[in-house]
């Protein structure tokens, strides 16, 4: 049982050391790392991914449950307590998505096939266009196949940490996905450019330069901005969905309101 | 001396992994470094001036080069020692896939990139299937599940094969690799063997005979339809 995962500073990009002593995140807990490009948000996520010991660029290291992990847990793909979706949205293996799928699922030792099923069943629920099982995942188009892995992560992976890197930028309904797994006991690593997304996190990590800046508890003000922009958000969204399917903006849908 | 033995395709990132092992090592062993290859290869030049270590590099030319690696081996693991390398490191292009180029001592590393498509494991034979240690590159432009797809199929070749996922690059997540390398055995110059078995032996293919269809051969043949066996060494 995974409840606490702590991240000891590294280097930033000057090769200097990171300014604090060390960072744990608990069970149940969402955080979002922000920052500017290039600060090393990837950087960051990737330690906890890899189950960094000294030997990633920023030379982090990485505790679970306040001790060194086994090799078997670093290297054993089925024994892997994290399940990350990165900025890749291209697929390589020519599979179909049900054998991709059938594959992982026997890489992480599940037996019951229903799974692959129920995976793009979810995965569907995230994305507009509909994933069928017999699509090669190589023709996937972005979103899907962020839809797609998201989905792998959540019932596959069924991993305790699950590390996000900027769902919000490939045609995904991020609200579902945000619902779905915040209620879960996980602890869940948004990488965010996106500002509903970082005050609805409990946590802010804040990144400059290659290391961890500063964090953040989120106060109640957040709370109620997160709310807000919600609301916006939604309101955005409708209007995507309706410019997506063709259609034009008459006087009914002007009058959505943005205040 | 240590020995590793590096094979994979080309492209895959074994220069990469081969830089990566050479920083780590070079301040505390003497490293010395053979490149086989057929037409074209520039690492021995490129580690020689980052590195300052020992190089050596043969173009196999027609000679098959897996061939051209077992007639150099001996000589070259005698010049490594002559030189009193504590590390040496052979790297030889994955080529025709049927033969593998370890050795019954030292490491045999695979590298594969995580771009190279999900059968590349069983297409290449015992490149895989007798390696110790597979290390798969380029992790960075895939995602988990896919590395994990990756990784099973790699397991269904060679279930106790080492898997080590890194960003070549970088060098990320190679520690495990230092650790194995620093564990390895000191090898014995008069006892090692190819770990494979060799191919089967010259036909008229092979001597340079370009005509097409069975009947025009000697050696090892095959009809469109059959099995292979039944026509090995027609012969006259």
């Amino acid at each position: 049982m995974i409840n606490t995962i702590t991240i000891l500073p590294g280097l930033d990009k000057a090769g200097g050391k990171e300014n604090y002593r060390h960072l744990t995140l608990t069970a149940g807990e969402t955080v979002s790392i922000v920052g500017p490009t290039g600060s090393g948000k990837t950087a960051l996520i990737s330690d906890i991914e890899l189950l960094a010991q000294g030997d990633s660029s920023t030379r982090r290291r990485i505790l679970i449950n306040g001790k060194i992990p086994s090799d078997e847990i670093r290297y054993n793909p089925a024994m892997k307590p994290i399940a990350m979706i990165t900025q890749n949205t291209k697929c390589f293996t020519d599979l179909s998505t049900m054998e991709f799928l059938k594959i992982h699922a026997r890489a992480r030792k599940i037996i019951d096939e229903k799974v692959i099923i129920e995976t793009i069943d979810l995965a569907n629920k995230f994305t507009g266009e509909k994933i069928d099982r017999e699509t090669r995942v190589t023709v996937l188009s972005g979103g899907q196949t962020r839809s797609l892995l998201i989905a792998d992560a959540i019932l596959i992976g069924a991993a305790p940490i699950i590390l996000l890197d900027e769902i919000e930028n490939a045609g995904i309904f991020k609200q579902e996905v945000i619902d779905i797994i915040k209620n879960t006991s996980k602890i869940i690593i948004f990488v965010t450019h996106d500002p509903v997304i970082a005050l609805l996190s409990k946590k802010r990590i804040i990144m400059e330069n290659g290391a961890v800046k500063k964090v953040l508890s989120q106060n109640e003000f957040e709370t109620k901005a997160a709310a807000n922009l919600l609301e916006l958000d939604k309101q955005v969204g409708f209007i995507r969905e309706k410019l997506r399917a063709g259609d034009e903006i008459t006087k009914d849908l002007i009058k959505v309101n943005f205040a | 001396m240590k020995l590793l033995v590096i094979a994979g395709p080309p492209s895959a990132g074994k220069t990469s992994l081969t830089k990566q092992i050479v920083r780590r090592f070079k301040d505390e062993m003497t490293i010395a470094f053979l490149k086989i290859d057929v037409v074209k290869a520039y690492e021995d030049i490129e580690l020689g001036r980052e590195f300052k270590i020992l190089t050596k590099k043969i173009y196999s030319g027609d000679l098959c080069p897996d061939h051209a690696g077992v007639m150099v081996l001996g000589d070259a693991v005698e010049w490594a020692e002559s030189k009193n390398a504590d590390l040496f490191v052979v790297e030889s292009a994955g080529l025709c896939l049927r033969c593998s180029p370890y050795l019954n001592q030292g490491l045999g590393i695979i590298v594969l990139s995580s771009i190279s498509g999900i059968h590349a494991p069983e297409k290449m034979g015992a490149m895989v299937s007798l390696a110790d240690i597979a290390v798969v590159t380029k992790i960075d432009l895939v995602s988990q599940a896919e590395r994990e797809v990756l990784i099973q199929k790699i397991k269904d070749v060679h279930p106790n094969l080492i898997l080590i996922e890194t960003n070549a690059l970088q060098g990320t997540s190679l520690h495990r690799l230092y650790e194995l390398i620093k564990q390895s055995e000191e090898i014995d110059s008069d006892k090692l063997y190819l770990k494979g078995n060799p191919p089967i032996g010259t036909c008229t293919i092979c001597v340079g005979k370009k005509e097409i269809g069975w009947k025009h051969h000697f050696g090892v043949i095959k009809k469109l339809d059959g099995q292979i066996a039944e026509y090995l060494y027609r012969g006259e």
